[in-house]
């Protein structure tokens, strides 16, 4: 206890691991589910997708322990999503809008 | 440091981990977190390139992607994420026995990472020997054995060694799918290389017993690592591996 009491590290419990690690199983489970129906249009994408962000978001803020790290850390990773946004947001405001007008 | 003989230091600065230019120990473990950290934001960035290809191509040719993607094989995909969150367990266990300073477990957890970053790699060496022998490796990669799939013809007895092409996929977009395939899996698979080597020298110091409650950051920012590199496969499976399943199931 004295140690905790001197560092300020938050010792994440192994029970909040576990919990974590099962949701993570669930979500595999899901997402090989989910892969194998014929949802109508982009939906396959979007539910494959939205789990893997999940599962990410899970691995980064409690096995990463993000969730009890300093601002310092949130504002780091937090740039490297703003830049991977960049690089697809730009790179794909060419690519969708090529041919939406008339070449003459 | 003027420090009277015989005096008992109950400071940290008398941690011999604790680097002269840093003021505690605490500053010394949030430097080197902070420092992965700044290390794993470059590599969101260059995984981010090869996933921003991927998202492009596959807009290009979904019938191609899609029919690549179903000839990979799903079991070994689904076992192997399975085994990687696993292992990313265990290395978060790893760093709660050094934490707590339970030394014989942070030497049974690292132990087990690395067993199961093996078994990873031994899965996914099979899953490229299949695609060796069903010549998928894109180009001439290797000399004499270039990329040249057997198509499955209408109507011909089911092959699961040959490319069963959806309406709309030609065979060098499917090649386009490997090329991307091969390079996102095989640095992740590099990724995963270093990991293991990262977590032997952890076990040898481990066993050596040099981490312990006040000292233990190589153990966290390795873990870390180990994270991210869990975290690029929980992308990589769904995007490669299922992604137009449901084509060749459903319609």
């Amino acid at each position: 206890m004295s140690v905790q009491l001197k560092m300020s590290e938050h010792i994440v419990s192994i029970k909040v691991y576990l919990i974590i690690f099962l949701a993570l199983m669930v979500g595999t489970a899901l997402t090989v589910w989910a892969g194998l129906q014929d949802f109508p249009g982009q939906l396959n994408v979007i539910v494959a997708l939205t789990i893997a962000v999940i599962k990410a978001t899970l691995v980064v803020l409690y096995f990463m322990h993000v969730r009890y790290s300093s601002r310092l850390i949130w504002v780091v990773f937090t740039s490297a999503l703003f830049w991977l946004v960049i690089l697809f947001a730009l790179t794909f405001n060419d690519y969708w809008t090529r041919g939406w007008l008339p070449v003459n | 440091m003027n420090l009277a003989e015989g005096v008992t230091v109950e400071h940290e600065h008398s941690h011999p981990a604790l680097q002269h230019h840093f003021e505690n120990m605490e500053q010394q473990r949030e430097a080197g977190t902070l420092g992965m950290w700044v290390f794993l934001v470059t590599e969101i960035m260059f995984f981010g390139g090869m996933f921003l290809s991927y998202t492009l191509y596959r807009t290009q040719y979904p019938e191609a992607f899609a029919s690549a993607s179903n000839h990979l094989d799903l079991t070994l995909g689904a076992v192997n994420t399975v085994v990687l969150i696993l292992s990313s367990l265990t290395m978060a266990l790893a760093v709660y026995s050094a934490q707590t300073g339970k030394q014989r477990n942070l030497i049974i957890c690292l132990a087990l990472t690395i067993v199961l970053g093996l078994t990873f790699l031994g899965i996914k060496a099979v899953e490229y020997h299949d695609k060796y022998v069903d010549h998928l490796i894109p180009g001439q990669l290797i000399p004499g054995n270039h990329f040249n799939p057997a198509v499955q013809e209408h109507g011909t007895p089911y092959d699961k060694h040959k490319l069963h092409l959806l309406p709309g996929a030609t065979v060098r977009n499917v090649e386009m799918f490997y090329w991307i395939y091969f390079a996102m899996t095989g640095m992740h698979a590099v990724h995963m290389i270093i990991g293991v080597g990262v977590m032997l020298v952890l076990l040898y110091a481990a066993w050596k017993g040099r981490y312990g409650p006040e000292y233990h950051a190589p153990v966290e920012i390795s873990g870390l690592y180990w994270h991210f590199v869990d975290i690029i496969w929980i992308f990589l499976f769904p995007l490669l591996y299922l992604l137009g399943r449901h084509l060749e199931h459903g319609g």
